[in-house]
């Protein structure tokens, strides 16, 4: 456990007045605070350590005992009480790495003790929670259909629906479900990112679906019926005689499901490209030169 | 406090120690969505959070009525771009 110069977290001298603190709290909370700040990490943790250094420094008994035991706090007999004295972090704690909570340092704890949260003025104010953000992962085939997931954070058990269509990157809220409020506020909310991986044959653009399809040379040339798989099942596909490489054709609905849009659904695009045959037969090298003649007469 | 769909303003204002006038405020300030139903006011709970945001940037940043327009028009314009963000990013993995 290191020593935290929470004058350097403010950016003061020790010599710094409480007005001082004050604005410099002030200005770097602003600077720092989760809502102006979403999904930032590295602002959060930050918040957090102006948020600790301005407990202490705000406070006048608190700043006072800080320096007068400095960098020896762990020496100090009071301290040792604390320590004996903390208690656990409680189940309201969570994983600062996860969730970057708003729960102080070890060093603050070990030096104020764990129930030292109250405030210089005695005026009870109300905490919304803390928000909490959580990623999770799914594979394409999951985010093709609604699916009820059950994961584990901070010790509960949270059973949310995951509607079919989720894009990766999307991030949903699940009110109420981050850290509870302090002093009757309310609770933060969940965030929850979804990382899709794509382990399928399919490309995915929004609510379209696309894939590549090798068309062998006759069909290509003579046209046919050839079946594919599309993302839930099988299609039967007419090919055009001359089809060449490159040539796209669109399947109606055959795409990825519309969010939150029951029943509907974007298309499948398959794009050809033709397998030429390889290790000819004689009989087919022949006909294949009988055919480039054909072509140059007909061209000449 | 939660009726359904809307919250009753006093009900809120008095959770969160406000004064409804305040709320009126940023109301008129364009800030929050505030619906009169038979003479009661109420804020919409599709808004809660919303309102909840720039009551903290109020309370605990100290910021006036004007900066959190500001913040809050700079917040959504952010949003959207990370939303394009991430579509871009989708749709650059199809050619990935």
């Amino acid at each position: 456990m290191e020593f935290i110069d929470y004058y350097k977290i403010l950016g003061l001298s020790k010599e710094a007045s409480q007005a001082d603190i004050k604005k410099a709290y002030r200005k770097l909370a602003r600077k720092y605070h989760p809502d102006v700040n979403p999904n930032d990490k590295d602002a959060e943790a930050n918040f957090k350590k102006i948020n600790e250094a301005n407990e202490v420094l705000g406070d006048i008994e608190k700043r006072k005992k800080y320096d007068q035991y400095g960098k020896d706090w762990q020496h100090a007999e009071e301290f040792q009480k604390t320590r004996q004295d903390r208690g656990s972090r409680g189940a309201g704690s969570y994983n600062d790495t996860d969730f970057g909570g708003h729960d102080f340092s070890d060093f603050f704890e070990s030096m104020f003790g764990g129930g030292a949260r109250e405030y210089g003025s005695g005026r009870k104010i109300k905490f919304r929670g803390q928000d909490f953000n959580a990623e999770l992962h799914l594979n394409l085939r999951d985010a093709y259909k609604t699916h009820k997931q059950t994961f584990t954070i901070n010790g509960k058990n949270i059973r949310i629906t995951i509607p079919a269509g989720i894009e990766n990157g999307q991030t949903i809220k699940i009110p109420g479900h981050g850290g509870p409020g302090q002093n009757g506020g309310p609770n933060g909310d969940l965030f929850i990112s979804f990382s899709i991986e794509n382990n399928t044959l399919f490309k995915r653009d929004g609510n379209n679906l696309y894939r590549d399809i090798a068309l062998d040379l006759y069909t290509a040339i003579l046209g046919g019926e050839i079946t594919i798989d599309t993302f839930d099942g099988k299609a039967k596909l007419k090919i055009k005689p001359e089809t060449q490489t490159g040539t796209t054709v669109k399947l109606r609905g055959k795409g990825f499901p519309i969010y939150k849009k029951e029943g509907e659904f974007g298309d499948l695009f398959i794009a050809f490209s033709i397998v030429m045959p390889t290790q000819l037969s004689q009989k087919e090298q022949e006909l294949f030169k009988e055919l480039a003649l054909l072509r140059t007469q007909k061209t000449n | 406090m939660e009726t359904g769909e809307y919250i009753i303003l006093t009900d809120f204002c008095k959770v969160h120690h406000l004064m409804t006038e305040f709320m009126l405020e940023l109301h008129d300030n364009g800030l929050i969505e505030i619906t009169v139903l038979e003479n009661e006011y109420y804020i919409p709970t599709r808004e809660l959070s919303k309102t909840e945001k720039i009551i903290r940037l109020y309370s605990e940043l100290g910021i006036n009525l004007e900066g959190i327009a500001v913040i809050t028009q700079l917040l959504e314009r952010i949003q959207r771009m990370q939303e394009e963000i991430t579509a871009l990013k989708n749709k650059l993995r199809v050619y990935g």
